[in-house]
């Protein structure tokens, strides 16, 4: 029986599998978990952070099906089957990807706890829009919030990994 | 912050749902994208039993013209999808520039607009455009459907005439002789604040006069609040600049706002008064002009 359909029962677990940064995870959760402690609690990827936990600040921000979500605000059943992209899975092997490398060149990092948040979007904005403008830039990262550099270089950062990847192709 | 236990349903038809809400008996909630439902469920404003998630309901997120009907839009479609919607830009692009301004692009790609509906917040940002352009709401229950006037959906605040049992599939917006319509809001903030004022317009206008108008406002009432007497002004008149400003101070009269963080009572009224000049104006296709003056 397809577990995910659901039924009675409080403290039922339930079989999902995701697709997490290319691997396919079997977990069983419960109709309460987040998908935020699946990735951080059973899979250990504790790249993505926890910050407000109401949708507000952005740092628990991954790709589902390749669009930024708080994965606080996503129950784990409802991802089941799906495709998650968390900050571990932005680096090729080794090979730091152009926004990790620009925000490391930019010093666009202070504290870094809503870094992996900011790469996540940007990273979604770079994938459809690789020579955004400012604005566009600013507006992908609105839903992260950072409470020290005060965005720019973040922005900058942005801006010269599109750059990057500009002269890559 | 935690989560409170519940059980978890996910039916693959909407009647499938409806009779599982009915089972349920008020003791469960419909879920869609949950960035309204989960919030509560943490801050323990409520706690459900049972969610019914609409996930697997296929169709329930289709955006298209429908002969006859008019344009239909699934009550799970996101934010995101009004925002990018190629039907929705050619025929009501004040929709999607709504979506646009509202949230985050995280809470864009969850939110609904059917959970921006049924939350039934005076402040959300899809219900006046939606009213505006003459919108209804087709309802699921257990006995059939039924299709609402948006206008006619809310009680007050989180309050609506949906019942328990009952599941918002999607909205109709009619074919109508429309020539323009606008949502202009105004927020603390450039992006993720709830309208302090939101207002919607939609006129019928031929040259410089205007046949219809309607001036739906938003955040300053229990529920979304037709601008009636402001409405009447215009009908049949030229549109001058003191015509708008007298529509303008009509609506802030109109509206009921409440004190709040986000804006005293005065001041939501003042700002109703240069929001519908602002709505209109756009709805008009008349260029805003900043003045400094409360314009
Ligand atoms: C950070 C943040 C910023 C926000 N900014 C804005 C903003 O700028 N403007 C704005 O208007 N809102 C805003 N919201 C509120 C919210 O995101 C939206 O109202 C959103 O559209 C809710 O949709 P949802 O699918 O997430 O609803 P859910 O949370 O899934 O549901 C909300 C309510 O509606 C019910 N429901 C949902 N769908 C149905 C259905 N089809 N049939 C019956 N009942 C249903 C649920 O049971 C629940 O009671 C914001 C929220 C957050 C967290």
């Amino acid at each position: 029986m397809d577990d995910t359909q659901g039924g009675a029962g409080h403290g039922k677990q339930y079989a999902i599998q995701l697709v997490v940064n290319g691997d396919l995870h079997s977990v069983f959760v419960k109709a309460n978990t987040l998908l935020v402690n699946v990735l951080r609690n059973q899979l250990n990827l504790t790249g993505t952070k926890k910050g407000c936990e109401l949708g507000d600040c952005g740092s628990c921000t991954v790709l589902l099906d390749g669009k930024p979500v708080n994965s606080c605000m996503v129950l784990a059943v409802e991802a089941d089957g799906h495709e998650i992209t968390t900050v571990e899975g932005i680096a090729q092997n080794d090979q730091l990807d152009a926004l990790q490398q620009a925000f490391i060149d930019h010093a666009a990092i202070q504290c870094g706890f809503c870094t992996p948040g900011m790469i996540i979007s940007a990273r979604a904005l770079l994938s459809h829009t690789p020579h955004p403008t400012e604005k566009e830039a600013r507006e992908a990262i609105a839903g992260n919030l950072c409470r020290c550099t005060g965005y720019v270089h973040i922005v900058d950062a942005i801006l010269a990994a599109a750059e990057t990847e500009k002269k890559e192709v | 912050m935690y989560l409170p236990d519940f059980d978890y349903y996910a039916p693959e038809t909407l009647k499938e749902a409806c009779s599982l809400l009915a089972r349920l008996n008020g003791g469960a909630s419909v879920l869609a994208g949950g960035t309204d439902l989960l919030s509560h469920m943490k801050n323990e404003l409520i706690s459900p039993k049972a969610l019914v998630s609409l996930r697997r309901i296929k169709g329930l997120d289709t955006i298209a013209y429908v002969a006859e009907k008019g344009l239909v839009i699934g009550a799970r479609a996101t934010h995101n999808d009004l925002a990018g919607s190629q039907v929705l830009r050619e025929r009501y692009p004040a929709l999607p520039e709504t979506a646009r301004v509202m949230a985050n692009n995280q809470i864009r790609n969850r939110g609904t607009i059917g959970g921006n509906i049924v939350s039934a917040v005076p402040s959300a940002d899809l219900p006046p455009i939606l009213i505006a352009l003459g919108a209804s709401v087709v309802i699921e229950g257990p006995n059939g459907t039924r299709t609402v006037l948006l206008e006619q959906f809310f009680v007050g605040p989180r309050r609506s005439i949906i019942a328990a049992d009952e599941v918002l599939a999607g909205i109709v917006i009619p074919d109508q002789a429309t020539t323009g319509s606008a949502y202009c809001k105004f927020g603390l903030r450039r992006s993720g604040a709830l309208a302090v004022v939101g207002v919607a317009a939609s006129v019928v206008a031929d040259g410089a006069s205007v046949t219809q108008a309607r001036i739906v406002l938003g955040a300053v009432a229990p529920t979304p609040l037709r601008a009636r007497q402001a409405e009447t002004l215009l009908a049949g008149n030229a549109v001058t600049e003191s015509l708008l400003e007298e529509a303008g101070r009509s609506a802030a009269n109109e509206c009921r706002p409440i004190s709040d963080i986000r804006g005293s009572e005065e001041y939501r009224r003042d700002m109703v008064r240069v929001f519908t000049k602002r709505a209109l104006r756009k709805a008009l296709n008349i260029p805003i002009q900043h003045t400094g003056e409360g314009t």
